[in-house]
């Protein structure tokens, strides 16, 4: 018997603080930011200390069976709050500027947050469906919060209807799936396909359906069409925040979905799975090379890195879950710091950084800042001793343990594709006489340069030693089962 | 003629088509997808219910009242958008909102 307080204290702390953080804002009238965020934080804190007491090993089911409390809810949900955490301090100073910093912008991250956490916490398909409208919705308004730009209303436009498709593609599986197996709790179906021990073509059909919705959620090619516009069109804060936190999300949904509901139709999503992730990574590390838009080009590359975590899902392995839960977090470190130093740039210069080009120069002026950007875009591109390279590195090899050597060719030259264009924004900064009409200002905010080289810095760290995280992946996957 | 699952099933893959052609092929205005999300959205439960009312078991319907809450805060969402896009290119033509392509 557990007590439900216990369970889902963290998303009722979350959900409370959301209604707050809106109505203060409007008592406030907006002009009190610094306590909302203050608040905002508050919130996380609690939450990742109250998510954290509960126990790694055990599964604690709460609401009817509805809500689960597990190893990888546990590491999924304290990602998050570690994320929103640095996305709030490293997008304060730039929307401030624009005048976003509103108590609507912190209420619909918190409440993208609880959608977040009740994918991950669901073990039913209407908890699962109901924590996807909640995050897809905040995340529309999130895109158009900046009104009275036309990229953005135009990217939140676009964002709206391909979600709206993409759901309507996973309900329309859902729907198949309780017609075919009568439940709608994810243990349940695994325990009726098991006993039907018949592969049904309904059935499959209905597996199609929700592939498709995850990989639209995901973000993975040839179901991408909505990321390259929705990452150029949004402010760089709302863009970092769509491209880090729910993707963990994603990640919780198709394991949910795919591997504890639907473990017996492993052939058939594993080999979906492995075409869109060859696809990903090609299409992505590719197409990217095209790209002059810094935003633009960290989309495909996205894309791509989408791709890498595909691949260790799609062998249906406990050491893939590991990898690709590995993956996942190096990727969330290396995004966080890529968009923090657009935004810092940003900050400091009279014009927005929109283009390649416009980093230009950027070693003699700012060492430090062309510093981090070189050991970022060095973990992106997957260049030893950094963590991008060790989270490349666990991919393939459980690929290749799994006995799929062609995929890990694949993987290993897109990869090497992938280098080109990290390399060329290196070589831009470091090399490139800077343009004469745009300056990078000396003005230092510590807070987020601080807060913004202990994030690189952990990308070096974790990579030399990446042990202790792998450590901790392998023990969330093995205690998923 | 006796209605049975598969009818119901049939009418709900023939609007799940339907209003997939009108997102995709529908060249003209956004509340036409708009329109095209809802009844996207109704095939489902139709799915649902057929399910529920075939398999007697109430989840189903369940489920139907929870999308039936969230479409209508999809639309909400979607007609403020559609708000804002008119406020900021005087349209809502499909074909007018093309600024993020290269």
């Amino acid at each position: 018997m557990t007590n439900i307080f216990s369970v889902a204290l963290p998303e009722i702390i979350i959900l409370i603080s959301a209604m707050s953080v809106l109505l203060l804002g409007v008592y406030f009238n907006n002009k009190n930011s610094t306590s909302l965020f203050g608040i905002t934080q508050l919130t996380l804190l609690l939450s990742a200390y109250f998510t954290a007491q509960l126990p790694m090993d055990s599964k604690l089911l709460a609401f009817g069976g509805m809500f689960i409390s597990d190893s990888l809810s546990i590491y999924l949900k304290l990602l998050s709050y570690f994320s929103l955490s640095l996305v709030l301090i490293y997008s304060k100073d730039f929307l401030f500027q624009k005048k976003l910093l509103t108590g609507e912008f912190f209420s619909l991250t918190l409440f993208a947050l609880l959608g977040i956490n009740l994918i991950i916490s669901s073990f039913n398909l209407l908890t699962v469906y109901m924590g996807i409208e909640l995050l897809s919705l905040s995340l529309y308004t999130l895109v158009a919060i900046d009104r009275k730009n036309k990229e953005a209303s135009e990217a939140a436009l676009k964002y709206f209807i391909l979600g709206a498709v993409a759901s309507g593609f996973l309900l329309y599986g859902f729907s198949m799936v309780y017609g075919l197996t009568g439940t709608l709790a994810i243990d349940e179906i695994s325990q009726q396909l098991m006993d039907a021990q018949a592969s049904s073509f309904v059935f499959s059909f209905a597996l199609v359906f929700i592939t498709v919705g995850i990989a639209f959620k995901f973000g993975a090619a040839p179901f991408q069409l909505w990321v390259p516009d929705v990452y150029q069109g949004s402010s760089t804060p709302i863009t970092m925040f769509i491209g880090s936190v729910p993707k963990f999300a994603s990640m919780a949904m198709l394991i949910r979905l795919l591997y504890q509901s639907m473990d017996y139709y492993v052939i058939d999503w594993q080999s979906m799975l492995l075409i869109m992730a060859i696809i990903s990574m090609l299409l992505g590390n590719i197409t990217a090379i095209a790209q002059v838009k810094i935003k633009r080009l960290l989309a495909y590359s996205a894309i791509s890195h989408v791709g890498f975590i595909f691949l260790g899902l799609a062998t249906g392995a406990v050491t893939g879950i590991a990898s690709a839960l590995f993956y996942v977090s190096a990727y969330m470190l290396m995004t966080l710091a890529s968009f923090g130093i657009i935004i810092i740039l940003s900050n400091q210069k009279k014009n927005e950084i929109i283009e390649i080009n416009d980093l230009a120069g950027l070693a003699k002026e700012k060492p430090w800042m062309a510093f981090l950007l070189l050991i970022t875009f060095l973990s992106l591109a997957g260049i030893p001793p950094t963590i991008g390279f060790y989270a490349k590195f666990s991919v393939i090899q459980s690929v290749i343990q799994f006995g799929w050597v062609w995929p890990a060719v694949i993987a290993i030259i897109s990869a090497l594709i992938g280098m080109y264009y990290y390399l060329k924004i290196i070589k831009i900064a470091y090399f490139d006489d800077p343009n004469s009409d745009k300056k990078f200002v000396k003005q230092q905010n510590f807070e987020f340069t601080i807060t913004l080289s202990i994030n690189v810095m952990a990308i070096i760290l974790i990579g030399l030693f990446p042990e202790f995280l792998l450590d901790i992946t392998t023990l969330t996957s093995i205690l998923i089962f | 003629m006796i209605v049975t699952l598969s009818h119901y099933l049939f009418l709900a893959g023939i609007l799940f088509s339907i209003s997939i052609l009108g997102i995709f092929l529908n060249r003209k205005n956004i509340i036409l997808i708009l329109m095209a999300i809802e009844l996207m959205l109704l095939a489902v439960n139709i799915n649902f219910i057929a399910f529920s009312y075939y398999l007697g078991d109430l989840a189903g319907q369940v489920f139907v009242f929870f999308i039936l809450t969230v479409a209508a805060a999809e639309s909400a969402i979607g007609l403020a958008i559609i708000i804002l896009i008119f406020r900021n290119y005087q349209s809502i033509d499909v074909a007018d909102i093309n600024r993020l392509k290269e």
